[in-house]
């Protein structure tokens, strides 16, 4: 089976509020980006993350972050040029999550050339609540940059949902 | 900032955080307490009420590392109290979805979260930095835990397709056919896995453990058997109560349980080994014993060597059980809804995990207990600290830190994340 060069991840649970954020951008990406691009809903379990991304060519993963700033806060990493910031995520798996799967992935020579981090800052993690509101508005702004930035790279077709 | 995330963890995951107290006396521990959060009693008070057909859906929930033995204690217990035995190729596929649990669980404990401690890296990401191929080899051999769990419950983690009496649906027996190879190299691997962790060194720690596991009287116990002890104790899962409590203790939100009688004791890999070696199979009874194991094992800072037989006895059996599977004529059997009270204990990677429900005459939950393996430890985790602490007082503060840490890892407990920024206080008075 070959691993498809490109892939969106959208790291989180559904069920526990703002962390849901990467999941929900994963669902608007998935019917406007390009059918060559996987686009993956994950729990963010180091292990299965890294074994996802490796062989890509291109990696965009977006995950919800407790850095301290202000609720739906976006921050960007481009995980080539630094190392993303210590205990920073890790809300999506307990143990062994984002940050440890990426600089695992450096460790062992994995990374995909092209590997792009979207931290979207959290509010709540209550069980059962939806997005906060704004969660959902930088959701929505990170599934618009993340669709030109990905777009940037290939022409991407225009309503192709029939 | 490190502090502040941890609290967030806390928020997002049941598993929470965890603190450590230790008190030093004139050269002597004086105490030493562990604080956990751990609430799997909301669980109990959330399934007040619901149907029985979805406890296993629920409490898997209550843990993202070891779901299937939620599941797995929550379809026995359910089954005991409405009357009905689940036998023939069911039986063993729960079995083969327990041993890609234990894998999957045993793996990451083994190779990301605990190896570091012995070969001096901070963590895996260290270590992978010298041991790349050996980190891979972990990774591969937890990737195919994965895929036995996916291809049994439907995805990876929080499995789908368990249901009080049996299967949504049953694989077909190609579906075996790939894993089947997979799983050929990964018993190698997990033989070559054995040897590695064999050669680490390890502190010179013995205690006296009163262990507890089922046993089965033929197999290394998953899902069946009695409890017993080296002391003596046997009884059948519904005489828990009567044999065990639990009671709060003021610094930690998971209860800790004792004797009745009084006492600690330890579940989990060592104490499932040495009450049960009898019951491994021979390539991990041969392994074992290469690796300098006796049939018990005293020393806890050598479950991280348990740990990999027992990942080698999960990829044997799982071989045993695919090599003779025949699909079953209906993926479950049929469970009328009816009033009764269930027990179940299986082995969950950390240890033993007790369910009890009772349930109205609808097949509602009246009540349900939930006894995880972490809140069992608890008390064992603090008496290791408190007898092997001060044989490392001529520790500096870091190093100290890191062997206590290193204690606690010993159980893999369910706050895993949280003994990473374990806050020590050394008090020395």
């Amino acid at each position: 089976m070959g691993r498809p060069n490109r892939i969106v991840l959208g790291i989180g649970n559904r069920d526990r509020g703002d962390d849901a954020a990467g999941p929900a951008v994963a669902r608007l990406l998935r019917s406007v980006l390009p059918a060559d691009i996987e686009v993956v809903e994950h729990s963010g379990e180091a292990g299965a993350l890294l074994g996802l991304i490796e062989g890509a060519t291109e990696a965009y993963l977006v995950d919800a972050c407790a850095s301290g700033a202000p609720a739906g806060t976006v921050q960007r990493f481009d995980a080539q040029s630094a190392a993303l910031p210590q205990g920073m995520f890790g809300l999506s798996t307990h143990a062994f999550g984002l940050a440890e799967a990426i600089e695992l992935g450096r460790a062992l020579g994995q990374l995909p050339p092209r590997c792009v981090i979207y931290a979207i800052e959290a509010g709540s993690f209550e069980a059962g609540a939806s997005l906060s509101p704004p969660v959902a508005a930088a959701v929505a702004e990170v599934a618009v940059q993340l669709r030109a930035e990905i777009g940037g790279h290939e022409p991407r077709e225009e309503r192709r949902c029939a | 900032m490190a502090r502040k995330v941890i609290k967030v963890d806390y928020l997002a995951r049941v598993e929470g955080e965890g603190g450590l107290k230790v008190v030093v006396r004139d050269g002597k521990v004086h105490s030493a307490e562990l604080s956990i959060f751990e609430p799997p009693r909301f669980f109990e008070a959330f399934l007040r009420g619901r149907a029985f057909t979805e406890a296993p859906d629920i409490t898997a929930r209550i843990c993202g590392i070891c779901p299937v033995a939620y599941q797995m204690s929550a379809v026995h217990a359910m089954e005991d109290a409405i009357g009905v035995t689940v036998g023939g190729q069911l039986r063993e596929l729960r079995r083969l979805l327990y041993c890609g649990e234990w894998i999957e669980s045993h793996t990451l404990h083994v190779y990301m979260l605990h190896a570091p401690d012995f070969l001096g890296y901070a963590g895996a990401v260290d270590m992978a930095r010298d041991h790349g191929d050996v980190v891979k080899r972990g990774l591969e051999l937890k990737k195919i835990g994965n895929e036995i769990v996916t291809t049994l419950g439907g995805r990876e983690i929080h499995p789908i397709n368990v249901k009080v009496g049996g299967f949504y649906r049953a694989p077909r027996r190609r579906e075996f056919d790939a894993l089947a190879e997979r799983l050929k190299w990964a018993r190698e691997a997990a033989l070559e896995t054995v040897r590695w962790v064999a050669g680490f060194e390890f502190p010179d720690c013995q205690r006296d453990y009163t262990f507890v596991s089922l046993r089965h009287p033929h197999e290394y116990p998953f899902n069946e058997g009695h409890i017993v002890s080296n002391r003596g104790l046997d009884i059948p899962v519904s005489k828990y109560d009567e044999h065990f409590e639990e009671s709060h203790v003021e610094r930690s939100n998971a209860l800790h349980s004792r004797f009745r009688s009084g006492g600690a004791y330890l579940v989990g890999p060592i104490a499932r080994y040495s009450l049960n070696f009898d019951r491994l199979s021979p390539i991990a009874q041969q392994a074992a014993k290469e690796a300098g194991l006796g049939t018990t094992c005293t020393n806890p800072y050598k479950s991280v060597v348990v740990r990999a037989v027992e990942v080698l006895y999960a990829f044997d059996e799982a071989l045993r059980i695919i090599e003779n599977y025949r699909e079953p004529e209906h993926a479950s059997e049929p469970i009328p809804a009816r009033g009764g009270v269930g027990y179940a204990a299986t082995e969950a990677p950390r240890g033993m995990l007790y369910h009890r429900y009772r349930l109205n005459a609808d097949g509602s939950i009246a009540d349900a207990r939930i006894i995880p393996p972490t809140s069992q430890n608890q008390a064992s985790v603090e008496e290791d600290l408190a007898e092997f602490v001060g044989g490392f007082l001529h520790l500096s503060d870091d190093d100290l830190r890191h062997r206590c840490e290193q204690t606690v890892r010993n159980y893999d407990p369910c706050i895993s994340c949280a003994t990473h920024f374990l806050r020590l206080e050394v008090d020395r008075g």
